[in-house]
């Protein structure tokens, strides 16, 4: 009777244990999920601003025809590895990102441009998300590392293997060479 | 992050523990000089302070934001004030936009409001709009965005509503002790006296103490909530420096706030109360010392908690700690981020932040602005009935 009580207690125990730990994997699975939809939002807002951007660029610098074309295709290969993992992805924002940072720094050397109404809304606009994305991934890549430490962990990683809790992907924009910012000379 | 919360949760639990102590020990008292039943007078301050919580709960934000004259603005009144409470709303991980308001007053502060972050609002000055550049700002609204996510504004609306009750009726009641003790009490003489007078004696000290050890106590959450959201918004902006030249700037200000409010005064970024005409650098109590503030920042060598912390115990020689152990578990190294270049696009310099306000501050003022020809900007009250006026620059008439 005695050990019966003590074993169900025991069993009890373990149960609860088990279901807390699963419970806490998959919020913290749903924080590192919502913490990438973040960035798919914040990265298609970028997307959706740089035709503008190069619309408006085009008319004061037409010239700078090979700097537009890069940031156009990089563009269009961002938007192409959409929804084909992170690796991918981040590997062609990156890219974007430093094609974008060199159309910027051309545009220093037009004043007519600079001084634009809706080039300074847009640049605005161009800042603030790049901003947003780089504050977006650090949030993910922060709640990467939170579960990613949970499902390594012992005793959480037993259940993580148990219900194929798989490892989440950094989101790393460090191609150094793209990241680059160039520097201007006047 | 969420442990942190979690911590602060059970040490805010404690000191409003401790304050609602006072008040109870105070209510006690009143039931026992004014009722001869202290039960009675425990009913009366919890009934108090109950009314009093209600409404701050349910109306605070509002009370707050109208005594302060904010206005709320939309994204096109001012996009880069807007896009950096959109960014640092996504470094904090909240999940809803806070609403915004602007506060016409040429001096510097800002403040977050709200009884939870979906309902959450942060407001900022004219004078801050305009003096700070993007990675200050970004700072002082990273600052208030970790008052929100740290769920500190609930607590102290709470605590200021706790200390305005025991406040409040130690006031009162010390008046009343003071004259009826001097008029009516001596009539009924006899035995009772000795003991009365003890009771009495017993009752001032005691209403006078209770307010200032329920102000301590508020300082000392204030204070602890004010470095934990420093060390918040340089972990979101990667950036403390950001920061640190805000607050050195808030700091340096002589302009004072016009309506600000007492019972509120640990609600800002930096205390708005101090002596006119003097910077606001070391005086407060209800905020640590901003020269310290901006010295801990600025001896960051990285951008986590772990990092503040460390400047912190560098900065006290004493050694010591500004955040609870269970938020520095288990973070990583979080470097720093580079300054992004006033007059930059996208950052504009003083002259162009000076004219974005004004403009802003005459719109919300329902003025009509006409661009004349010749660059003049005709601002038109708008009371105005007459049809046309004159530009007195150039001549030119507009018709209003």
């Amino acid at each position: 009777m005695v050990v019966g009580i003590v074993i169900a207690a025991i069993v009890v125990v373990i149960l609860i244990g088990l279901i807390v730990i699963y419970n806490g994997l998959i919020r913290l699975r749903n924080q590192m999920k919502n913490a990438w939809s973040q960035i798919d939002v914040q990265l298609k807002r970028r997307h959706d601003l740089i035709p503008n951007l190069v619309e408006t660029v085009k008319g004061y610098a037409s010239h700078e025809r090979e700097t537009l074309e890069a940031v156009t295709n990089a563009r269009n290969q961002a938007q192409g590895a959409v929804g084909k993992g992170v690796g991918v992805q981040a590997q062609a924002e990156g890219a974007l990102g430093g094609a974008l940072s060199r159309l910027l720094a051309v545009a220093e050397a037009y004043p007519d441009l600079k001084a634009n109404q809706n080039f300074l809304a847009l640049q605005e606009e161009l800042t603030s998300t790049e901003n947003k994305i780089a504050f977006s991934r650090q949030f993910y890549n922060d709640a990467v590392l939170g579960y990613n430490n949970k499902t390594q962990m012992f005793p959480s990683n037993v259940i993580a293997g148990m219900f194929s809790f798989k490892e989440g992907e950094f989101f790393e924009l460090e191609a150094p060479a793209e990241r680059e910012v160039p520097k201007v000379s006047f | 992050m969420w442990e942190q919360i979690r911590s602060n949760r059970i040490k805010s639990i404690f000191l409003v523990a401790a304050m609602a102590g006072v008040l109870l020990v105070i209510g006690f008292f009143i039931g026992m000089a004014f009722f001869g039943n202290p039960l009675a007078g425990l009913i009366v301050a919890l009934i108090i302070w109950g009314i009093m919580s209600l409404v701050a709960y349910f109306q605070g934000d509002n009370i707050f934001l109208s005594i302060s004259k904010a206005r709320k603005i939309e994204r096109d009144d001012n996009p880069r004030l807007y896009n950096i409470v959109e960014e640092m709303k996504i470094a904090s991980g909240l999940a809803h936009m806070p609403d915004i308001y602007i506060i016409d007053d040429p001096a510097m502060n800002a403040f977050a409001t709200g009884r939870n972050p979906e309902k959450a609002a942060v407001a900022v000055t004219s004078g801050l709009l305009q003096k700070l550049n993007r990675d200050e700002l970004q700072g002082v609204i990273g600052h208030e965005m970790a008052h929100i996510n740290n769920r500190d504004v609930l607590l102290m609306t709470m605590c200021g509503v706790l200390l305005g009750a025991i406040v409040m009726i130690s006031w009162y009641v010390t008046h009343m002790l003071f004259w009826g003790g001097m008029s009516g009490r001596r009539g009924s003489g006899g035995g009772g006296g000795q003991a009365q007078i003890i009771l009495l004696l017993v009752g001032i000290v005691l209403m006078i103490l209770a307010p200032i050890l329920a102000q301590l106590i508020y300082f000392a959450i204030s204070r602890k909530r004010e470095y934990l959201a420093d060390a918040s918004s340089a972990q979101y902006t990667r950036y403390p420096e950001g920061l640190a030249s805000a607050l050195e700037k808030l700091g340096g200000s002589t302009a004072q706030l016009q309506t600000a409010n007492k019972a509120l005064a640990p609600m800002y970024i930096t205390n708005p109360f101090r002596k006119k005409g003097m910077a606001a650098s070391d005086l407060s109590s209800t905020h640590p010392p901003i020269s310290e503030r901006v010295r801990i920042l600025r001896s960051m060598g990285g951008a986590s908690f772990a990092d503040y912390n460390n400047a912190y115990a560098s900065v006290h020689q004493s050694g010591g700690s500004a955040i609870p152990a269970s938020a520095l578990a288990g973070t990583g190294a979080i470097g720093l981020r580079a300054a992004s270049s006033e007059g930059a696009v996208g950052n504009p310099g003083k002259l162009e932040r000076t004219r974005e306000v004004s403009d802003l501050m005459w719109r919300k003022n329902n003025y009509k602005t006409i661009n004349c020809g010749c660059g003049t900007k005709l601002r038109v009250p708008p009371n105005v009935k007459k049809f046309t006026i004159k530009c007195p620059h150039c001549g030119t008439t507009h018709t209003v």
